[in-house]
């Protein structure tokens, strides 16, 4: 039999001033188990808690409820309270008379006073039900995998890795590096892009705690916070690990004109390649649909000239398990297929309609025009520019509904760069609304203004030819006419969607994402780092639209989250997950379905029924991925699977207090 | 009119520079805010509001402008200069655009010629007399604007009450005004 003590609390006026506290006192020292009741002012205060400590002592308690505000504001403050009189601390129950009552029922004290004794009862008959519950602990592997290599992945990495933690970087691509190396200059300062990240995607090879797989990915991930075991793809690279970069097998390799993808296909690359010359790390890879010795069989010239000897054709896939303690998602952006979607933009027939990626290409002084704004179907500067704003974002018709964030300041940015480098030039930018919320955006965007660009507020509805040159259509929805532009090139601000395959990493690494594709974040505002798996982090583009600024924030507010985790060697585990009942469970296995986290696995147990032994499967519970939702508990038809702290017994219990 | 294109080719326009020339205000610092028109008073008289006469500016859109009766309407309080966010004087903007009009001989229309006329006649009394001189001035402006006996009751009204008078007041030094006048139709010429 339990002996409770009920502890109400006035919370000043806050409940005092509505509830009649002491008559709810009265009422709850009747109820079925209570043994001790009594009221003060400020429960959570010191002299309210030292109240509930010695009257635990005096009364033997075995268990407590204190009635008083919502259990998101104190219930860990009330179970430390009672644990330091020597209770287990899950022997407590909270009735939140305030949110619930007080506050909601100001203007009808009499009834605000019922209700009250109602919830206090309800506690009670709960409480009268609680079992003591013990947190495991889960020892932690002190190791980060990353999973993409962008500017996100980069910086948390190097944070990561400062801190004296190892962690690994995976990259499908054959270099890390992300979207940022192809970009020239970035807003708002204009500071040159692979000037900036190329020394970081250095610093990250050469960092002693910091070990990256190129062209890899993540095959398979098993296990959770603290220790999760992922089995990581490296892709045959044909090229083994004595390579020094030299480059003389892609000088000698006889392929050509194979559109490079890093350029985004307007300048040429062999099929032993390396993507561009800062290339992190510096071997190439064997493109094998393209290499002559795996297309024809013979060739075999790269092998022949390399001083090193590291070509191997024979190279397979490889499979490494890696073992680590968090996984953080950067997986970052691709941008929408325009062409597919605009057939009013030409569908992508009009070699002079590009998108704002191929001009960061063409601008940069490394890009394949050696930095020359040149019009891709003849090869002239065009005098006349139109940028197209919110192409596929903001547009729920034809494609995406939300704004993809960067492309205002990006677009800014390419009209100064238009602006400065042609003499003469003229330059006009449809936009739906200029979005420059950052700190020295709005200036940036105003200078572009300054130095001509020609806004124009409308979206653009027709792109067509014309001779050899394009007629915009669109309108000036502030003079009310419609304006046409004859232009020599269109850019298009296309809008950002999560890379490619972004789902199966989601799939693989279990966790989830939200109504676009972008991985979910735990909380908006409170958790915007973390997922809503244990151990699981993200940062960057991969979670929404995003611009560098804000991709290394996050990277560095990732990092900072994963560094607290590896500091422990081992955490504490909820106690408050799911518990299956082997006798009652049928092996029906209806909950591994439902269980968003993948926490449910089949496990073979060995049963003695009278004169012989059975072997049968039930459902088992992983308490290092049950993150205690319960979903599973409804799911489940024999009543096998029960939360602890929310048993069936428990809710049944409080409903018949409340009901009856 | 309204609905024809505006069309963005070759040929540039330097009405944004001449307009910056004349009054050293960048219209293209504007960004549409609409707080000029907002706080105008003659707004609701105008035909095009004054945030459209800095965009039509903005494109080059130099006849609508020049022909509007908005430039011309535009009483110079200032009430939008002091407001702009972007601190652009709109008011001399106007004023630019009221002189670059004149100087192309464009006479405006309707209610923005009859200003014109007012203006001219205004000036005229000046040039003589140093000195505006109300009686003159009412008589130019009727027969110009064929309209002689325009307003004549409200005349009489106040000369008889004494608020205007035949005879004009002169200046002493008359012939320095004049010379400024001449000086700015030399340098009109010159320019
Ligand atoms: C035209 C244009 C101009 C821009 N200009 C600017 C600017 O001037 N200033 C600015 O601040 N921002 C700018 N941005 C935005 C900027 O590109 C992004 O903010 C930034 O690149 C986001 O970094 P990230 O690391 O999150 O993603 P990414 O750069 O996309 O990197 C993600 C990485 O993950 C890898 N990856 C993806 N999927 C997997 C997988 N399944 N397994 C392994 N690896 C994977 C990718 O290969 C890539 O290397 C611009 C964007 C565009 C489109
Ligand atoms: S594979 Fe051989 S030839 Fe090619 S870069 Fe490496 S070392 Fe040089
Ligand atoms: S950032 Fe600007 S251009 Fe991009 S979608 Fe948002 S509003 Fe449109
Ligand atoms: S100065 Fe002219 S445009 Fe400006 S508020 Fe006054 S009347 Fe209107
Ligand atoms: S107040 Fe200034 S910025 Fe706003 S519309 Fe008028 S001129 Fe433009």
């Amino acid at each position: 039999m339990q002996r409770i003590g009920v502890f109400i609390c006035w919370c000043g006026s806050n409940i005092g001033g509505v509830v009649d506290v002491p008559a709810v006192a009265r009422e709850a020292a009747k109820f079925h188990g209570v043994v001790y009741s009594a009221e003060y002012k400020y429960m959570c205060s010191e002299p309210g808690q030292e109240m509930i400590v010695s009257a635990i002592k005096e009364h033997r308690l075995t268990g407590v409820v204190v009635a008083s505000c919502s259990p998101a504001l104190h219930e860990i403050t009330f179970r430390k309270n009672i644990a330091r009189a020597g209770l287990n601390p899950y022997m407590l129950e909270m009735a939140n008379i305030r949110e619930q009552c007080s506050w909601v029922h100001q203007h009808e004290p009499e009834k605000a006073t019922k209700k009250a004794i109602d919830l206090v009862r309800r506690a009670v008959a709960k409480a009268g039900k609680l079992e003591p519950l013990f947190e495991s602990t889960i020892p932690v592997t002190k190791k980060a995998l990353i999973i993409g290599g962008g500017i996100a992945g980069i910086q948390a990495a190097l944070d990561i890795a400062d801190a004296g933690n190892e962690v690994v970087i995976i990259e499908r691509e054959p270099t890390i590096g992300g979207k940022m190396v192809l970009l020239d200059k970035t807003f708002p300062t204009l500071d040159c892009s692979a000037c900036i990240s190329t020394p970081k995607m250095v610093s990250a090879a050469q960092h002693p705690n910091i070990k990256i797989y190129t062209y890899a990915e993540v095959e398979e991930v098993k296990g959770y916070i603290g220790n999760f075991s992922v089995v990581v793809k490296q892709k045959a690279r044909s090229v083994n690990s004595k390579c020094t970069g030299c480059g003389t097998c892609w000088a000698k390799c006889p392929t050509k004109n194979i559109p490079n993808e890093f350029d985004l296909g307007m300048s040429m690359r062999k099929a032993i390649y390396i993507p561009f010359p800062q290339a992190v790390p510096n071997r190439p890879v064997i493109d094998r649909e393209r290499c002559r010795q795996f297309v024809k069989g013979k060739c075999g010239v790269c092998k022949k000239f390399c001083p090193t000897d590291a070509i191997d054709y024979e190279q397979g896939d490889e499979f490494v398990t890696e073992n680590v303690g968090a996984i953080l998602v950067a997986t970052g952006y691709d941008l929408i297929d325009w062409a597919k979607i605009y057939g009013e933009y030409g569908y992508g027939k009009y070699p002079d309609v590009i998108t704002g990626l191929h001009f960061e290409r063409m601008v940069n002084a490394s890009g394949p025009t050696g930095g020359k704004i040149v019009r891709p179907s003849d090869g002239e500067q065009p005098k006349t520019v139109v940028f197209v704003k919110c192409v596929g974002s903001r547009d729920e018709a034809k494609a995406r509904e939300y704004c993809s964030r960067a492309c205002c300041m990006y677009t800014a940015k390419h009209a100064h760069q238009v602006l400065e480098k042609i003499p003469g030039s003229q330059v006009v930018i449809f936009y739906i609304d200029v979005r420059c919320a950052g700190k020295a955006y709005e200036e940036f965007y105003l200078k572009t203004l300054h130095e001509g660009a020609i806004y124009t507020r409308g979206r653009v509805s027709k792109i067509y030819p014309e001779g050899n040159r394009l007629i915009v259509k669109g309108a000036d929805t502030l003079l009310g006419r419609p304006v046409e532009v004859v232009a020599d090139m269109v850019v298009l601000a296309t809008a950002m969607i999560p890379a490619e395959g972004s789902a199966d990493v989601a799939r693989t690494v279990g966790f989830t994402v939200d109504k676009d594709g972008f991985f979910q974040e735990a909380h908006p505002k409170l958790r915007p780092v973390e997922t809503n798996t244990g151990g699981v982090f993200l940062a960057g583009a991969c979670q929404g639209p995003k611009d560098i600024p804000d991709t290394v924030a996050q990277a560095s507010g990732a990092a900072a989250k994963i560094i607290g985790l590896l500091s422990h060697s081992e955490i504490a585990g909820e106690p408050t997950i799911a518990r299956v009942n082997e006798a009652m469970c049928s092996g029906c296995l209806a909950c591994r379905e439902i269980c968003p986290y993948r926490a449910i696995e089949p496990k073979e147990i060995v049963e003695r029924l009278p004169g012989k032994q059975v072997t049968r499967v039930v459902a088992s519970v992983n308490s290092g991925l049950c993150q205690g939702c319960g979903a599973c508990t409804v799911a489940c038809r024999p009543g096998a699977l029960n939360l602890k702290g929310f048993t069936n017994e428990q809710l049944l219990s409080e409903v018949d207090a409340l009901c009856l | 009119m309204m609905q024809q294109p505006i069309v963005i080719d070759d040929r540039k326009s330097d009405l944004s520079k001449e307009v910056l020339l004349h009054s050293a205000q960048d219209s293209s610092l504007c960004f549409q805010c609409g707080k000029c028109t907002a706080g105008c008073p003659v707004a609701f008289a105008m035909d095009l509001t004054p945030n459209q006469i800095m965009r039509m500016v903005q494109l080059g859109l130099i006849d609508d402008v020049l022909n509007s009766q908005t430039i011309r309407l535009c009483a110079y309080c200032s009430t939008c200069s002091v407001r702009c966010p972007r601190n652009i004087a709109v008011a001399d903007v106007m004023d630019s655009l009221r002189i670059m009009a004149a100087e192309r001989n464009i006479p405006g229309t309707d209610r923005s010629r009859k200003v014109n006329i007012f203006n001219q006649a205004f000036l005229d009394t000046l040039n003589m007399f140093g000195r505006s001189h109300e009686v003159l001035a009412m008589l130019l402006f009727n027969l110009r604007s064929y309209q002689p006996f325009h307003n004549a009751k409200l005349g009489l009204k106040m000369f008889n009450n004494g608020k205007i008078k035949l005879k004009p007041d002169r200046v002493k030094a008359v012939n320095e005004v004049k010379e400024i006048f001449q000086r700015i139709n030399r340098l009109r010429k010159g320019a």
